[in-house]
């Protein structure tokens, strides 16, 4: 008996817009000057919280804190892409993603400091709580997206996770039974080189994450994970797959952590200034600015008027936060169930007395 | 009202709640077709074709998903078939239903609820005889909940569907078949939260929860014994344990599971604190063997005999 091959799979890799500034105008999404506005809008604007999160913190105004720099397209381009309605599952490096959805950046300070009322989150979006736990959230995407389908409602579910987060039982057990159900669910894996300190290569054998998806029974996809056009296309595509009934899809977002792994790490102790360096060509806010100036979106002044405005915004949103005060210390216990157990009205009559 | 079966009467409980509300559905390993290895959920999937389902083999994931199905707005009942394999779901559990109230501040909720049977008494393989109670009570946010006979079976897990936290309930296999009582086709509830005193006495209070009530029921002829079925292991009911040992002055604790950490650690600690000056006696905790859980041939030695129980009873009352 011969062999036979069984199966074969290929793995695309989607570049739009390059470090030049130039995109592929046969697969450019559809995004008006308007829309490419607000994109680099909030570029600005996650940029601008990044820093002064980072600089609260070197004030000891703030706890520790994940850094989104360079992640900003993935984040960005795939949020941009979401409807109101879909539920989006995060990690704990997904700021541009709740920025995108408009989520309240004061409540986002808030969290930061070591406060919980910043995560919950305001009625008319349905992104989840920060998911500290590496992977483990992206099963209750799963979850949601089953959800959605039995109840028949057209919404998608998205996971956002890493590539340390890729390693992990949950990755397997969540794309598994993703694609044993069809569910509407994608997943977005920002592949940022590092895990901490291990690096992409010691993370899996495999050449890429994307891969990974055929094993389970459903399309993968590689894309430039600092070109936002290319993830928001991906990520454009795969939700109208999912909402079309046609499954889950796995987008690895090839990008880079341009910062410490958190404010709590040095990562100058792993990895040589010049792997970061080589990223500053590919920073893709760059290419965004490059190519809204060919297009004469973008011109110095501009630039400067949006930053003044985003500065002053995020000002305000800090002096927002602050004025929101300490919590109860009443919370603690408040929210562990619906009805206060016979301990808790206990404990909460000890802290009268 | 027909006399029936513990394994019967969560079946009734289920088959309601998902007759009275179609946000119930069942996820688990081979709960459909098979109806459960315990047929628990026999002819569910027949009735309600769109709602239960078969899951891959992924204890975690099982429990992952139902968590995403429950902040969606469903009412998940997952079945992780012995309590040995709820051990790969104690992340999803404790990282994640036990805190997403209190981690989004309310404004997500988890209203799952985990059926698993557990304990001795059928003799299985290794894993599948597990008791460990205490490990899931350990963690704020989850509710545990022991049936310990049919009637109270279908009315607390009927509780546990349309509680809106997350509860694991434990079925003590033992029981599944033991006993039959008559059981209302009526829709009623038993509090979560809420012990039964299921026997006045003046003399001991034994607490117990599962099949070791009946170990205890079975041993307590001759003694004026208070018997209460804790039914609710977390959040435990402690104005009813306070009033039966202010009457009693005398306690014995008894749990099939292993002493060290084991829940009756707890009830004895609390009573010790809330109730040291109306003690007559130390409290006694009967407990299983400071081990694992042995296999079939050795099983019977395990936990806590009739004849342990009566010998307690009598040291108590000769102190």
């Amino acid at each position: 008996m011969p062999e036979n091959i069984i199966e074969r799979f290929e793995v695309k890799e989607l570049k739009i817009l390059d470090e030049k500034g130039n995109a592929d105008t046969a697969i450019l999404p559809n995004l008006s000057d308007n829309d490419l506005k607000k994109i680099f809008e909030l570029f600005i604007l996650s940029r601008q919280f990044d820093q002064r999160a980072l600089q609260l913190h070197a004030e000891g105004r703030l706890g520790t804190y994940a850094s989104i720099l360079g992640q900003e397209a993935s984040q960005i381009g795939s949020a941009y892409a979401l409807e109101k309605t879909d539920w989006v599952f995060p990690s704990f490096r997904e700021m541009g993603v709740y920025i995108t959805l408009g989520y309240p950046i004061w409540m986002l300070f808030q969290y930061w400091t070591g406060d919980e009322r910043g995560m919950k989150t305001p009625d008319d979006l349905s992104i989840f709580p920060v998911s500290v736990p590496v992977g483990t959230h992206m099963i209750h995407a799963v979850g949601a997206a089953f959800a959605a389908k039995i109840k028949g409602h057209k919404t998608a579910s998205v996971a956002y996770f890493g590539d340390g987060g890729s390693s992990k039982g949950d990755f397997h057990e969540s794309l598994n039974i993703a694609g044993v159900y069809k569910l509407p669910v994608v997943f977005i894996c920002q592949n940022n080189q590092w895990a901490i300190s291990l690096p992409r290569e010691k993370q899996t054998a495999a050449k890429t994450i994307a891969q990974k998806a055929y094993s389970y029974g459903f399309e993968g996809i590689q894309v430039d994970g600092n070109d936002v056009f290319a993830v928001y296309k991906a990520t454009k595509d795969a939700l109208e797959k999912a909402r079309a009934g046609k499954g889950p899809t796995l987008i690895e977002c090839f990008t880079y952590r341009m910062a410490d792994h958190t404010t709590a790490d040095d990562a100058s102790r792993y990895r040589s200034k010049e792997d970061v360096e080589k990223w500053k060509d590919k920073d893709p806010l760059l290419r965004l600015k490059l190519y809204m100036e060919k297009k004469g979106i973008w011109k110095e002044q501009y630039e400067n008027d949006v930053k003044k405005k985003v500065i002053e915004f995020v000002d305000g949103e800090i002096k927002k936060e602050e004025a929101a005060g300490l919590p109860d210390k009443k919370d603690i216990i408040s929210f562990t169930y619906k009805e206060l157990s016979q301990r808790q009205i206990k404990e909460l009559k000890l802290w009268q007395e | 009202m027909a006399r029936i079966n513990m394994v019967q009467a969560i079946n009734l409980a289920l088959r309601q709640e998902m007759d009275k509300d179609k946000d119930v559905v069942l996820i688990g390993e081979d709960v459909g077709r098979d109806g459960g290895v315990f047929r628990i959920s026999e002819g569910l999937m027949e009735k309600f074709p769109d709602r239960v389902f078969d899951t891959p083999l992924a204890e975690s994931g099982i429990i992952g998903t139902a968590i995403g199905m429950a902040v969606y707005g469903l009412k998940p009942v997952a079945e992780i078939q012995f309590m040995g394999f709820i051990y790969a779901c104690i992340e999803q559990l404790f990282s994640h239903a036990s805190r997403i109230r209190s981690r989004s501040r309310g404004r997500y909720t988890c209203p799952l609820v985990v059926r698993t049977p557990y304990g001795l008494g059928i003799k299985p393989p290794e894993l599948h005889s597990e008791s460990t109670e205490a490990l899931l009570c350990h963690m704020p946010g989850i509710k545990v909940v022991v049936p310990s006979s049919p009637y109270n079976a279908k009315g607390l897990l009927i509780s546990a569907i349309r509680d809106p936290d997350p509860v694991i309930f434990l079925e003590p296999t033992r029981l599944y078949r033991l006993i039959k009582e008559e059981v209302p086709e009526t829709d009623y509830t038993i509090p979560i939260g809420k012990a039964k005193v299921v026997q006045e006495g003046k003399d001991i209070t034994v607490i117990a929860w599962g099949s070791m009530l009946h170990k205890v029921l079975e041993s307590i002829e001759g003694f004026d014994a208070e018997v209460i079925d804790l039914m609710t292991l977390r959040p435990y009911d402690e104005d009813t344990i306070l009033n039966s040992v202010k009457k009693t002055g005398r306690v014995i604790i008894a749990q099939e599971a292993t002493r060290n950490c084991g829940f009756a650690a707890e009830l004895s600690a609390f009573i010790a604190e809330e109730a040291m000056l109306h003690l007559k006696a130390p409290i006694i905790r009967l407990t299983g063997l400071d081990a694992v859980i042995p296999m079939a041939r050795l099983e019977d030695y395990y936990a806590p005999s009739k004849e342990k129980v009566i010998k307690a009873l009598k040291k108590v009352m000769e102190y």
